[in-house]
């Protein structure tokens, strides 16, 4: 065998609390796609930024093309040809695309930047992944999933030897992992060394050559793919099996609903989706599913009052609701757990506990304190429920791991005990442990009587939790289907159908 | 997938939205009174004003970091106080010039290295920054100290001929090279467009590699080399050094900088907008003194709503985005 290109050697790296790691052993050869797995706070993100430089090791060296190396930052890492998407997206939404993909390598003419190259050179590497957008367009403007796509056009816009994924696919849809894949392909063939971290078993299993196991901040194991199956591969990352998703299959009150809570007629907004009408009842899971930019999180946004709908009218409870904005939602009882969780979700600078806290205050309004006591027992219930780890309530909230934080945004909203819950993309990041965890706390919400709006890219989960899936193309609503034994593939033919088909109700 | 178009104008529209107060208050004085609208009232914007466009040149990088710069004020003074005394031992004035300049810019780097190094607040910084520089005049001397030299005093009052007769100083033109050379840097270099990243999002600049640090400091070393720059100007203008000039003038460059339509949270601005920022204040300062009757105490009422306004406006537009 060939010499690795990283060879990292006994690795540890400490936080105040917390052992991130240790002594992790990790090998990365050149021509492979290596896949790093394990549950939220194993140690995946760390070991990374270990890596790059973000993180300095208390013990153990990391060897890069069999000479130690100790990066002072990313910098330094992305000098010595590793190029890295890390989890969390870290690009810059003030800027333009064009800019995001070439800041710090931006081609120069006379020592200035030259604007019209630039804009060029990006539009060119936007094509070679795939993405239409216009390079001079801001970031900001744009989508959780468009903004992965870019971090993903400049990681690969380098010459890297090592080219690493932090969860890359976690907003994206099959085609542009697909897109993703055969780069990524090209690249390996090439020679280059991929660090691929994902919780979609499927991805890794369809890209992957190796993999290498953390557990705890522990490394369980390195296998080859072939070597290792999937009930073989969630057993050594859990260190237990994995039995709630078989309980959710048989949800005996699927189907079964009540008085409707909310009922939007011919709600719309002009460019971001075109009227529809739609009844979510109490005790009820309703999936929406589409493709990426079919107008998901658009419509999500008009019942939360987040945009302003310019059609149409919201009854709440058959009495009309004036939608001035969230606060109007929220008092309604409806919350939004949004999928940008950096910009909307969470207060990196709280810890765990006040971050809880300061939901329930907001919906108990600010005169009303939350005694101590109820508030440590409610703070104690949400983290257990939901297992978030740490479950350390002053830990800060940025640093949590990236699933973690997302099961936190959630527990934030349930504290608040809202009649209508919109979840955009609650699993994103989150593992497969995780993930049977909040599919199957969804579906006893809704038999508690809470009514559920579920939206993810991932269409067995929309199908598998929800009473009802919505079907959403070209930001308009083309189908609603229901029934028992709803199936994905139903779904997949309406995603897919030729536009300009007129809406159909379909029950199966 | 869906092909997106960019909405760039909304970026310009707080720059735009400057411009045309700066027209309007100018329209409003031109109407009003005989003679205002003259180009040498335009001129004299700037004469009067070429310090605190430098002044807020520099601010402009800071603010576009995230970053605040309360010291200028007091750097201003202590380099008007630096050149007059340096100038009444007797250094010659090519001599003064960059002594004054390397001072501005030491203090800066120290400021700068000190927020960056140990990650303190930028405010508490240069607070600091502020009340040191302000000592430090009374250290040299408590008085007044008039410039006698020969070549500072032909340069301020030496003019240049525009066409249509309208003259300016040479502080103009000095002011009008530093705004130049800050566009360029911030928007044809590496540097500059690592300034726009920093202030975007300081964690994600460093995560993609970008020398941030080096920007953290640098950006501070700017504001102190234009804050003695500016001093140089305004110790022409004023022809002496003294401890208690340009006190407040801090505040004066950030709200320019703020109503040219930068966000202090950083990454969003122009130093075109911070010098409509300055020429907004100055008409109003004109505008006030031509009506002869207003106390200047409105200047600072006028200038007090519109950056409110201003604050507002932003608002409006990020939440639109
Ligand atoms: N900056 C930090 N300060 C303190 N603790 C941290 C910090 N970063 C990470 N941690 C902790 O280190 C552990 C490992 O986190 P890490 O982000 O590596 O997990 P991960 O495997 O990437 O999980 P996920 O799948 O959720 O992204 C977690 O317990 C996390 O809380
Ligand atoms: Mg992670």
């Amino acid at each position: 065998m060939t010499e690795p290109v990283v060879d990292i050697r006994g690795i540890s790296v400490e936080f105040p609390g917390v052992k991130a790691l240790q002594e992790v052993d990790f090998r990365l050869f050149p021509g492979e796609v290596h896949a790093l797995m394990g549950e939220n706070g194993a140690g995946k993100s760390t070991l990374i930024k270990a890596l790059t430089g973000v993180h300095r090791p208390v013990a153990g060296e990391v060897l890069l093309g069999g000479e130690r190396v100790a990066f002072a930052g990313p910098a330094q890492a992305q000098d010595a040809g590793i190029s890295t998407v890390y989890q969390e997206v870290a690009l810059c939404a003030n800027l333009t695309v064009a800019e995001n993909i070439l800041l710090g390598r931006e081609p120069r003419r006379f020592g200035a930047i030259n604007g019209r190259a630039m804009r060029a050179r990006a539009a060119e590497l936007l094509a070679r992944i795939g993405l239409r957008v216009d390079p001079r367009s801001t970031l900001a403007s744009h989508p959780i999933a468009i903004r992965q796509l870019v971090a993903i056009a400049r990681a690969v816009a380098i010459d890297a030897r090592v080219l690493v994924l932090d969860e890359p696919t976690s907003s994206l849809d099959a085609d542009e992992v697909a897109e993703l894949f055969r780069i990524v392909r090209v690249l390996r063939d090439e020679g280059v060394a991929v660090l691929f971290v994902s919780h979609f078993l499927d991805q890794v299993y369809e890209i992957a050559d190796r993999m290498t196991v953390l557990r705890n901040g522990r490394v369980v194991g390195e296998w080859t793919t072939a070597e290792l199956g999937r009930l073989e591969l969630v057993q050594a990352m859990l260190g237990r099996e994995l039995g709630v998703l078989d309980e959710l299959e048989h949800r005996p009150d699927k189907g079964r609903a009540g008085e409707p809570l909310l009922v939007a007629e011919q709600l719309g907004r002009k460019g971001a989706i075109a009227p529809f009408d739609l009844t979510i009842r109490r005790g009820e899971v309703v999936g929406l599913a589409g493709l990426l930019g079919s107008g998901r999180t658009e419509l999500a946004r008009l019942l939360y009052g987040a945009d302003k709908a310019d059609t149409g009218r919201v009854l709440v409870d058959g009495e009309p609701l004036k939608l001035r904005g969230p606060r109007a939602a929220i008092e309604a009882g409806i919350a939004f757990s949004s999928e940008d969780r950096k910009g909307e979700g969470l207060v990196a600078d709280l810890s765990v506990r006040d971050n809880l806290i300061l939901a329930m205050q907001a919906a108990r309004g600010w005169a009303r304190p939350v005694p101590r006591k109820q508030a440590d027992e409610l703070v104690a219930k949400y983290l257990k429920m939901l297992d978030i780890r740490p479950a350390d309530p002053d830990a800060l909230a940025g640093n949590l791991s990236g699933g973690n934080q997302q099961k936190l945004l959630l527990a934030r909203w349930l504290v608040t005990r809202p009649r209508l819950l919109v979840l955009d993309e609650p699993t994103r990041g989150i593992d497969v442990g995780a993930k049977a965890q909040i599919q199957k706390l969804v579906a006893e919400l809704a038999a508690d009587g809470m009514a559920v709006l579920f939206i993810s890219a991932e269409l067995e989960e929309v199908v598998r939790v929800s009473d009802r899936v919505v079907v959403l193309r070209d930001r308009r609503v083309v189908a609603e289907l229901s029934g028992v034994d709803l199936g994905v593939d139903d779904v997949v033919e309406l995603i897919a159908a030729t536009p300009g088909a007129e809406p159909e109700k379909v029950a199966s | 997938m869906t092909a997106l178009t960019a909405r760039a104008p909304s970026r310009f529209l707080p720059v735009i939205a400057t411009f045309v107060v700066f027209v309007a208050t100018f329209g409003v004085g031109s109407l009003r009174y005989e003679g205002f609208a003259t180009g040498q009232v335009v001129a004299n914007l700037f004469i009067d004003n070429a310090f605190l466009i430098v002044l807020a040149v520099g601010m402009t990088f800071v603010i576009l970091t995230g970053g605040i710069d309360l010291s200028v004020g007091s750097v201003v003074a202590l380099s008007t106080m630096i050149a007059a005394a340096a100038l009444r031992a007797g250094w010659p004035a090519w001599l003064v010039v960059p002594a004054v300049l390397a001072t501005g810019s030491a203090l800066g780097l120290l400021m700068g290295v000190v927020i960056h190094r140990f990650q303190v607040q930028p405010f508490i910084v240069t607070l600091a920054g502020m009340f040191l520089a302000r000592g430090l005049c009374f250290v040299i001397s408590v008085e007044s100290v008039s410039i006698k030299d020969p070549t500072f005093r032909a340069l301020a009052t030496g003019t240049l001929e525009l066409p249509g007769g309208v003259t300016i100083t040479h502080t103009v033109v000095i002011a009008l090279v530093a705004v130049a050379v800050a566009a360029y840097v911030l928007h044809l270099t590496r540097f500059g467009r690592t300034v726009y990243a920093v202030g975007g999002s300081e964690s994600s600049a460093r995560l993609m590699g970008l020398r941030t640090g080096r920007v953290k400091v640098g950006v501070y070393v700017i504001s102190g080399f234009c804050s003695a720059l500016a001093g140089l100007l305004f110790s022409l203008y004023m022809l002496s050094g003294y401890g208690l000039h340009a006190v407040g003038m801090e505040l004066d460059a950030i709200a320019a900088v703020v109503v040219g339509g930068s966000l202090l949270s950083g990454g969003v601005g122009f130093v075109v907008g911070s010098v409509a920022g300055v020429l907004v204040l100055g008409t109003i300062q004109t505008l006030i003194s031509f009506q002869g009757t207003l106390s200047s105490w409105w200047t600072k009422i006028v200038i007090g709503v519109l950056l409110l306004a201003f604050i507002v406006l932003q608002r409006l537009i990020v939440r639109r985005s």
